[in-house]
């Protein structure tokens, strides 16, 4: 294995583009070392982007969106007080991965090209319609929504010579809030059972856009459009939580293994759904 | 395989290895350059006893590659004390006997100095989340959180 | 010497206080050197293949292509140790190293020594192993079913009944009285069924050694162990050498709870040194650690309660099935025996089991087979509380067992603090604390026997006057402080002239492990008897010295003094003056004492736990914990506690969480700490302690270990906590939020 560290996107391109045998991108590396170390990959080439100028940095965009750059740890996310406030689902999603150690590596970018049905904050990203720049071989940029790159367990659509250069959110109505929650048997350092993220925007005190998206329940994370449906128009009466809990639990593909049974991860879908949407809701009301 | 060269900075000292490209930062303070305070407890980032703060944040040496050292700052609990003066969370660990085999002590030493030196007067809350990835089997934690508190309190009055 | 050992009340001045540990510094500062923190010159590093299936026969191993491997120096099979070992010899080399079959996901088959450990696990690949795969069982109940796949054929002894499949090795039985009688007499009588998962120790340091062996069978052996003179016996008889020509050094220890008093990679280390002619480190990996080495064992159990209105129990029964892997040994009888200790009963009953699984072998863990026994009866128990409305406390107090009283086992206890503790626990503002919504309390007793082994110690004086002590016991949890402050107090100096130092097997004659809480019993007592015969060795000194007799000589406050005036008028002889001429006065001072003393006092601890319950997810939550427990005479108070502590949490991880997760393939899925789920800080309250001491008179100073008792109660503390909040009895371990969830669901509720 080599490891290089090329400070410019296009560096990158170009020696990820000219490697033989396979190439991992390193950004936070709390996934690659693992898998490294386990046997499960090993890549004739590391890359590694943290020396590339961008891509540790978060930038507010024209339009009021933000762009954050691939290897953004967690830490400088939850530090950033002005995107806590537009998009705390993402944030609260960032955090929970790993522990404190973890967050001072862990990356947006990472999580989503790990490719785990579990991951924190791709349920949160997917919900808020973030959308991510990639670097192709010949150096070409494209943006690709998240919806775009996940497949199933460990595997995304992304070209193996792709790299992620940053994820990108859009603006924050003033009206609008995300949540993100999971479940966990412990307080700290499990993977999710169960994710899920709710992305709303109110007209005064009724919901009038809303998406919902779950995590740890199907092959990938999945948005679920019925759920989110169940929202609309409605002030979160007793009525439509019930309709959001049965639509998440309609939408769980899980499996069973060390971490829950079929079951618990369908009911617990339904249950997290209407706490994370309470929380949106709560949070967006706040805002106005 | 070809050996990488590496220089950087350990515990305030300029230091330069040679390296294997796949050895992690910890199997290098350990196997290299003979700095044995960070223990390997799991090697997945899963137990904390490996915490050294790198550019100011504590992470895991054992999910770090040895070569992303180049040109950074490293600390490491052989770094934490003042020549002969203890840092204040080693002098608290100890009267409070929070400690018992000792192997995460020094991964909780250095995680929790990261935390004080980001705010002095942490919740018995934020403590214990903090310190949520450096696994302790032998205390319940319970004289670990008095200890950070007890030394929060120290160095708010110095 | 059993009037010599026993507990005699004083006033301290050293005992009983809190003195920093002298291993303190070292130990946060990162110099202090665990298993894997050694090197030697030429090292080579070793790593080992396992075997992915959970039974299988081994057609044929081919290690051509891993030899021809530059950075390969040794390999080794089992053809590489002794031959001809037989019972327990022969049980722990067939785990070290597979012979003809493997027996879980795991099993070591073969080992390679490398120039590095990259180049070591890389060449693993390079072994070809041929496996015929055979049908395996991993459940207890299901292993005991007489259709059920033979773990080995032959491993059962005289004790089990014919019939039975051949994964049944052993039978035990204990009990007095006659239940059927009794049962009659109640009121109300439960019976249930329980079962708890295989945790394990989950201590923080993977196993780690260093070892060299030359071919004159002359060897050296670093490694983290709770009992490196066990060690060096049982890994001379596994490689064939003499246990004397391998000195054996316990490095500092990053926890055991039991996990580390046998050998797993010490032999095979030696074996590669002596192929390689190299010193040799292996250094487990946690996947390693989980597959490979000594879980508990996982638990099936029957108890059978019947209970009078007034509280008074009638009659108790309990049958405790446990699996101990692919070898004998599980701790049933231990379980059997401990379950009902805590009460005095006229008819009482309880039957073991001993079962094969394709399990890793298991190891000690913390008063094995007490917690499950503890959890099933204690769990029948609040449940005849609840349903006859009766205060959980009151009725323990009136059925505990006391001084006199005939144990479940057999001997009548002697002197015991378990009302003790339900009277401190009662007296405890926790237990009268309300409760909020959601929220349920438990209480439970726990008891251990605690153990006391064969020991050594040596003392000896420096000319400074200060004090060298040589104990065996490796230190797991602060009790190089304890043994100083024993020494000082009986020699009558301060704390930090004494020095502790955990002597090498060449050094010092025998010592058991240190486990059974055996280290501040029965080396304390051993550093105790060696202080007393430096003491008297340093007054006969003195008596030659005034010229007269040594019995006219007393020892007071750090000082030879005359007995009385008739004995002369001498100014007193400091320990320091006397060190100081030794050299003139006869020669060097050392007291000694080597026995297997036999007074290590019974534990018994009262927990009292409040947990709140999700009940839309089942999770649960410990949000208060108060630990009471006899601790005899606490030496270092905070070490004590620290004890309590430790014993409490883990037992919060055994019964909400930390399970052996075994899939359709009989191979271990969670074979890490990301999904092993020990507490994290943040999971936890304070655990709050109370210290009782009821001297045990087995002890000069009244001594009981402390450091098993503190997992017995937990378990079934835990599940009436959890039961109570959630309004359905918990009788499956762990707790974890699917099964809760499910409990609950059954029941209607939430």
């Amino acid at each position: 294995m080599e490891y290089v560290a090329p400070n410019s996107l296009d560096k990158a391109a170009e020696i990820a583009a000219n490697a033989r045998g396979s190439v991992r991108y390193l950004a936070g590396g709390t996934d690659v070392l693992v898998q490294l170390r386990s046997g499960l990959h090993q890549p004739s080439l590391v890359i590694d982007l943290k020396r590339i100028p961008g891509m540790l940095d978060v930038v507010r965009t024209a339009d009021g969106g933000w762009k954050i750059g691939a290897a953004t740890p967690a830490t400088t996310l939850n530090a950033i007080k002005e995107l806590r406030q537009s998009w705390p689902g993402i944030v609260e999603a960032a955090e929970l991965i790993g522990s404190t150690q973890i967050q001072g590596r862990a990356s947006l970018a990472g999580n989503l090209c790990n490719g785990s049905p579990a991951a924190d904050t791709v349920p949160a990203m997917l919900a808020a319609g973030a959308t991510v720049t990639i670097v192709g071989a010949n150096a070409e940029r494209k943006t690709l929504s998240i919806d775009d790159i996940v497949k199933a367990p460990g595997q995304t659509h992304l070209k193996p010579r792709d790299i992620v250069a940053s994820i990108n959110l859009p603006a924050r109505s003033q009206k609008g809030a995300d949540a993100y929650l999971r479940f966990i048997p412990r307080t700290e350092m499990d993977i999710a059972v169960v994710g899920c993220a709710v992305n709303m925007s109110l007209d005064g005190e009724t919901v009038s856009e809303a998406s919902v998206a779950l995590g740890a329940v199907a092959p990938t994370v999945v948005l679920v459009p019925e759920a989110a449906e169940c929202l609309l128009g409605t002030r979160l009466e007793d009525e439509a939580m019930e309709n959001l809990s049965m639509s998440c639990r309609a939408a769980c593909n899980p499996i069973d293994d060390k971490r829950g049974t079929v079951e618990f991860r369908i009911s617990i879908a339904g249950v997290l759904a209407q706490r994370a949407a309470r929380t949106a809701y709560q949070r967006a009301r706040e805002r106005q | 395989m070809k050996m990488m060269h590496v220089t950087t900075s350990i515990n305030g000292d300029p230091t330069e290895f040679l390296c294997d490209p796949r050895e992690t930062m910890l199997d290098v303070l350990r196997d290299r350059l003979n700095l044995t305070g960070a223990k390997e407890g799991c090697g997945t980032g899963d137990c904390g006893a490996c915490s050294i703060i790198l550019g100011g944040e504590v992470i895991c040496a054992c999910l770090m590659l040895a070569a992303e050292a180049e040109g950074q700052d490293i600390e490491t609990v052989e770094g934490m004390a003042n020549d002969e003066n203890l840092h204040p969370l080693q002098k608290k660990f100890l009267e409070h006997a929070a400690l018992q085999c000792g192997i995460c002590t020094p991964g909780i030493l250095v995680a929790a100095k990261a935390l004080l030196e980001k705010t002095n007067n942490p919740t018995e809350t934020e403590v214990r989340y903090w310190l949520a990835g450096n696994l302790c089997r032998c205390t319940g934690y319970d004289k670990i959180v008095r200890a950070v508190m007890d030394a929060a309190e120290e160095m708010r009055s110095l | 010497m059993a009037l010599d050992d026993a507990f005699e009340a004083r006033e301290f001045k050293v005992v009983g206080t809190r003195p920093i540990r002298p291993d303190g510094i070292d130990k946060v500062t990162g110099r202090a050197r665990f298993g894997a923190d050694a090197s030697a010159s030429g090292m080579l590093h070793g790593a080992i293949l396992r075997s992915p299936h959970p039974h299988a026969r081994i057609t044929s191993i081919d290690t051509s292509r891993a030899e021809s491997h530059p950075s390969v120096k040794a390999i080794v099979t089992r053809d590489d140790f002794a031959k001809e070992l037989s019972g327990e010899d022969w049980n722990v080399l067939e785990n070290v190293m597979a012979g003809e079959r493997v027996l879980y996901d795991g099993h070591a088959v073969a080992a390679i020594a490398a120039t590095s450990v990259l180049a070591a696990k890389e060449a693993l690949a390079l072994i070809d192993v041929v496996y015929d795969p055979l049908p395996f069982v991993t459940d207890v109940d299901e292993a005991m079913r007489p259709d059920a796949p033979v773990v080995r054929e032959g491993v059962a002894d005289e004790s089990v009944p014919e019939g039975m499949n051949p994964n049944v090795v052993r039978y035990h039985e204990n009990g007095h009285g006659d239940v059927d009688i009794g049962f009659a007499k109640a009121d109300l009588v439960i019976e249930k069924t329980f079962k708890t998962e295989a945790a394990h120790q989950g201590y923080i340091e993977p196993h780690a050694c260093l070892a060299q062996l030359g071919a004159d069978g002359n060897g050296e052996l670093w490694c983290c162990t709770q009992g490196h003179f066990v060690a060096a016996r049982i890994c001379a008889r596994l490689l064939g050498i003499d246990a004397s020509q391998l000195r054996v050094t316990a490095s500092e220890i990053g926890g055991g709870f039991g996990g580390k008093t046998t050998v797993f990679i010490e032999p095979v280390a030696l074996a590669l040194s002596r192929k390689s002619n190299r010193p040799v480190k292996i250094v487990m990996s946690r996947e390693e650690v989980f597959r490979a080495t000594g879980p508990t064992s996982s638990a099936s159990m029957d108890v059978k309660i019947g209970m009078r209105k007034d509280g008074r129990i009638t009659a108790a029964e309990g049958e405790f099935r446990l699996q101990g892997g692919a070898f004998p040994n599980a701790p049933m009888e231990f379980a059997a025996m401990a379950a009902f200790a805590p009460y005095d009963l006229e008819h009482v009953r309880s039957k073991g089991w001993d079962v094969l699984c394709n399990r890793p072998k298991q190891a000690a863990y913390r008063a094995p087979g007490s917690p499950m026994g503890a959890f099933a009866v204690e769990s029948v128990i609040d449940e005849l509380c609840n349903k006859l409305g009766l205060d959980p406390i009151e009725v323990r107090i009136q059925n505990g067992s006391k001084e006199g009283s005939r144990a479940a086992f057999g001997p009548r206890f002697k002197r015991i603090g378990l009302i003790e503790t339900l009277e401190a626990a009662r007296a405890h503002p926790h237990y009268r604390a309300p409760l909020k919504p959601g929220q349920g309390r438990g209480l439970s007793c726990g008891f251990w026997f605690n153990h006391s082994g064969e020991t050594s110690v040596t003392l000896s004086l420096s000319y400074d006057g200060t004090v060298s002590l040589a104990v065996g016991t490796p230190d797991i949890g602060g009790s190089r402080a304890s043994m100083c402050q024993m020494a000082a107090e009986e020699l009558g100096i301060p704390f930090d002239r004494v020095r502790t130092t955990i002597a090498d097997t060449g050094s010092l004659g025998y010592n058991d492990v240190s486990h059974g809480s055996r280290v501040t019993y029965a080396s304390g007592l051993a550093t105790i008897k060696a202080a007393r015969d430096t003491i008297q060795k340093c007054c006969a000194r003195a008596a030659e010295e005034w010229g007269i007799d040594p019995e006219a000589v007393v020892w007071e406050d750090g000082c030879a003094k005359p007995s009385g005036h008739n004995a002369g008028d001498f100014e007193p002889m400091s320990l320091a003056e006397i060190a100081a001429n030794m050299g003139d006065t006869g020669g060097p001072i050392s007291g000694h004492f080597e026995a297997t003393p036999t007074g290590a006092g019974v534990s018994f601890a009262t927990h009292i736990v409040d947990a709140e319950v999700d009940r839309e997810t089942g999770a649960a939550k410990v949000t208060r914990y108060t630990v009471v427990q006899d601790a005899g005479k606490a030496i270092h108070p905070s070490y004590v506690e620290g004890q309590f502590q430790g014993g409490a949490v883990q037992g919060i991880g055994w019964a909400l969480n930390e399970e052996y997760v075994y899939g359709d393939d009989g191979r271990l899925q969670n074979a890490g700490f990301l999904d092993y789920r020990i507490p994290v800080a943040s999971d936890l309250p304070f655990i709050d302690t109370v210290i009782v001491e009821v001297p045990n008179p087995g002890h000069p100073y009244g001594v009981r270990g402390v450091g098993e008792t503190s997992i017995c109660p937990p378990l079934a503390a835990i599940a009436n906590a959890v039961s109570n909040a959630a309004g359905v009895r918990m009788t499956h371990l762990p707790m974890s939020p699917p099964r809760l969830l499910k409990a609950m669901q059954e029941a209607g509720i939430g």
